[in-house]
């Protein structure tokens, strides 16, 4: 039996999980990914916490769950304009294609806070300033090593790298890479154990399940070092050693460190690719740029335009577990859509 | 260090700077201090680059010093700058030029409260009224006199007489360059490149053939700091973080400072005189002190002016090393005559002689 037609926007984690459901529980769907390839930030993902499993297997389960019958995949495909015509839709796509759909998912994801606009940090200039994501792909190559060919000694995390910075424009908090850091920290001291790894942190939020015991582990099993307090500047030796001062807010004292690495934790923004699709739909925002749900309690997956749901960290930041779990309520919101249409 | 990611963030921080028709305001200490600097200033501007400066005679200090050590209040120092904008709009100009980066950092922070602030705006049109009967004009361009430079620095350049490269090896100079903090740290967007990677000195450094040193304490205050300075048992202070700033650009063995701010020149000059007079210390090469030009001096430089016409032997460090490797010709008998060839005293204990 076929429940309806339903574009999913967003070939990541939340839009592959949707499409599946969506497609089992008998809706013909249209996948559509600008990328050539599928899985999103997953792909640039090594390993995840808590539990340090290989991303693959996430990506995998993903692959595996798109591969219906009732599911079409666009890749490389951008919206050009979306017509709303008493709730029917027809998607043109920048390559000319032309779709029906009864809903709307949209999983446009977000994007990392592009490290540079803190340029204090000195991301893009100096050659061992690196983001989180720069060290996940490291850890795929297992390549740690400094510009110069050498392994690090000392390494430093800066955590709220874009968020819960005014400066930068973004009050909330990411969520994810305080967790982030503590696993790659672990990373490191694997790799490395005989490095000194630090973690300059803000406060420490490990609200997620395994969390709080990930956090305690890298600290009595690994030895990583964490210093509250925001770093300031960083600079470069006369010997390439970033320099980097922090004030320690619980010693109450200022630190300059000599440094080998410093590893950024980029927060996350709501992608460009989803302001896009939101100026296409009208959708609307929140003060924080990502989209907002008509009711933060008991409506998260609806939004403001009737037929069109919101699946994933277009909304909020979330991780891997939470973003299935909320795609999933996205598709149990289209279906009882489809049956009132 | 990767000179592309510079590149992209003075992408990012290029502001409008006027090409003619500047009103000019200059600057308490560098009359005083560095007065070869102004006037190299409006020479250049008139008689080399053609263009039209006007300096209206009226003009005061805009205080701001004093509204720095809480002596003048904000409403006074608005109607102040108020005062110039006045005269500047009586004398038919609506480009400013601010010869002192302590006067830039001013009028850019009273011109942006004004802008969310409008009733204090409409507050001092009202006090300036009162007092003087005068009206003003928001300038159309605002743009320190480094921005100006820098502007024109290609044109430099191509008149240039000597180039930024040691005669003697045939390598680029060693240029520390250090921005006042006052020019963009509080308004990164009203600074070319930035806050944190300025790009307006370094862009002068590098169209005439130097080469710029970045060393860790790069963004570092010189030592003056108002309060670091001007109360006086604050003063071990001020000569703490100067120290601090040499013992960091020591290793990378620079040949001079150059620098935008009135305050950074002066303590970066004398406060170098002051720690080898306490410990014996230097920072250059051979036991030589670094000297610290203006960015005019430097221009001045370029262009083949003799080098006490630009005031260079009104520093406590001497340029006679920097000027040697330059390769440059001057007798240092005629540091202190006058341009009537009259011999004034001698100062004592200069360093790099």
């Amino acid at each position: 039996m076929m429940n309806g037609y339903v574009v999913v926007i967003g070939g990541g984690v939340a839009g592959m999980e949707a499409a599946g459901q969506l497609a089992e529980n008998g809706c013909l769907v249209t996948l559509l990914e600008k990328e050539d390839i599928t899985g999103g930030h997953l792909n640039n993902w090594h390993h995840l916490f808590p539990d340090r499993r290989n991303g693959n297997e996430v990506i995998e389960y993903l692959h595996k769950h798109i591969e219906h019958d009732n599911i079409t995949l666009l890749k490389n495909t951008i919206i050009d304009s979306v017509e709303n015509s008493r709730n029917k839709f027809i998607i043109k796509t920048t390559l000319g294609k032309e779709l029906n759909a009864d809903a709307i998912v949209v999983a446009t994801g977000f994007d990392l806070f592009r490290s540079e606009r803190k340029e204090e940090y000195g991301y893009g200039i100096y050659d061992n300033v690196l983001t989180s994501a720069d060290l996940e792909n490291r850890f795929g190559t297992s390549d740690l090593s400094l510009k110069n060919g050498e392994l690090p000694g000392r390494i430093g995390f800066v955590h709220c790298v874009g968020s819960r910075d005014e400066k930068a424009g973004n009050l909330y908090c990411s969520k994810l890479c305080c967790v982030t850091a503590v696993k790659q920290a672990i990373e490191l001291k694997e790799y490395l154990p005989e490095s000194n790894v630090f973690c300059f942190y803000m406060d420490m939020r490990m609200g997620g399940a395994l969390y709080e015991e990930l956090y305690m582990e890298s600290q009595e099993k690994y030895g990583v070092n964490f210093i509250r307090g925001k770093v300031s500047e960083v600079g470069e030796s006369f010997n390439n050693k970033l320099i980097v001062k922090v004030e320690d807010t619980l010693a109450g004292r200022p630190l300059k460190m000599e440094l080998d690495m410093l590893v950024l934790m980029a927060g996350m923004e709501i992608s460009e690719g989803s302001r896009k699709v939101g100026l296409a739909l009208n959708l609307k925002t929140g003060e924080n740029r990502f989209f907002a749900s008509i009711d933060n309690h008991y409506g998260s997956n609806r939004s403001n335009i009737k037929g069109v749901f919101y699946a994933g960290s277009c909304t909020a930041p979330m991780n891997i577990t939470e973003t299935i779990s909320h795609a999933r309520a996205a598709v149990s919101e289209v279906m009882n859509y489809l049956k009132k249409c | 260090m990767n000179i592309e990611g510079k590149k992209r963030i003075w992408s990012d921080y290029q502001k409008e700077i006027a090409d003619d028709h500047f009103f000019y305001v200059r600057s308490c200490i560098r009359q005083s201090f560095f007065p070869g600097s102004e006037q190299f200033f409006l020479n250049l501007m008139r008689n080399i680059l053609k263009k039209d400066v006007y300096e209206n005679p009226a003009h005061t200090t805009c205080t701001g010093i004093a509204y720095h050590s809480d002596i003048v209040p904000s409403a006074t120092i608005m109607t102040v700058i108020a005062r110039h904008f006045a005269l500047m709009k009586e004398s038919g100009y609506k480009n400013i030029a601010i010869s002192c980066v302590t006067s830039f950092g001013l009028y850019t922070e009273i011109l942006e409260t004004w802008k969310h602030f409008p009733k204090e705006l409409e507050k001092t049109r009202e006090y300036l009224f009162k007092a003087t009967g005068r009206e003003f004009d928001i300038p159309e361009n605002i743009a320190h006199t480094s921005d100006i430079i820098y502007k024109f620095r290609d044109e430099i350049a191509n008149k240039a007489k000597n180039t930024l490269v040691n005669k003697e090896t045939g390598e680029p100079l060693r240029i520390v360059e250090h921005i006042g903090c006052h020019y963009a740290k509080m308004f990164p967007k009203s600074g070319v490149g930035g806050a944190e990677f300025p790009n307006v000195l370094s862009g002068m450094v590098e169209a005439w053939g130097g080469k710029v040193i970045d060393y860790p304490e790069r963004r570092h205050c010189c030592g003056f700091g108002f309060r670091q300075y001007l109360v006086q048992a604050n003063r071990g202070y001020s000569v703490s973080n100067t120290e601090k700033k040499f013992s960091s650009m020591k290793p990378f063995m620079p040949d001079m400072v150059l620098t935008n701010c009135p305050g950074c020149t002066m303590f970066m000059d004398k406060w170098q005189y002051t720690i080898k007079e306490m410990g014996g210390v230097t920072y250059g090469a051979d036991g030589e002190s670094v000297p610290v030009l203006t960015y005019e001096e430097l221009a001045g430089l370029v262009l083949g002016d003799n080098p006490w016409d630009l005031g260079l032997q009104y520093h406590m460090v001497q340029s006679e090393p920097l000027l040697k490797k330059l390769g440059l010709e001057f007798d240092s008998t005629d540091k202190y005559k006058t341009k009537n060839g009259k011999q004034m005293p001698i100062p004592k204990n200069l360093i790099n002689v």
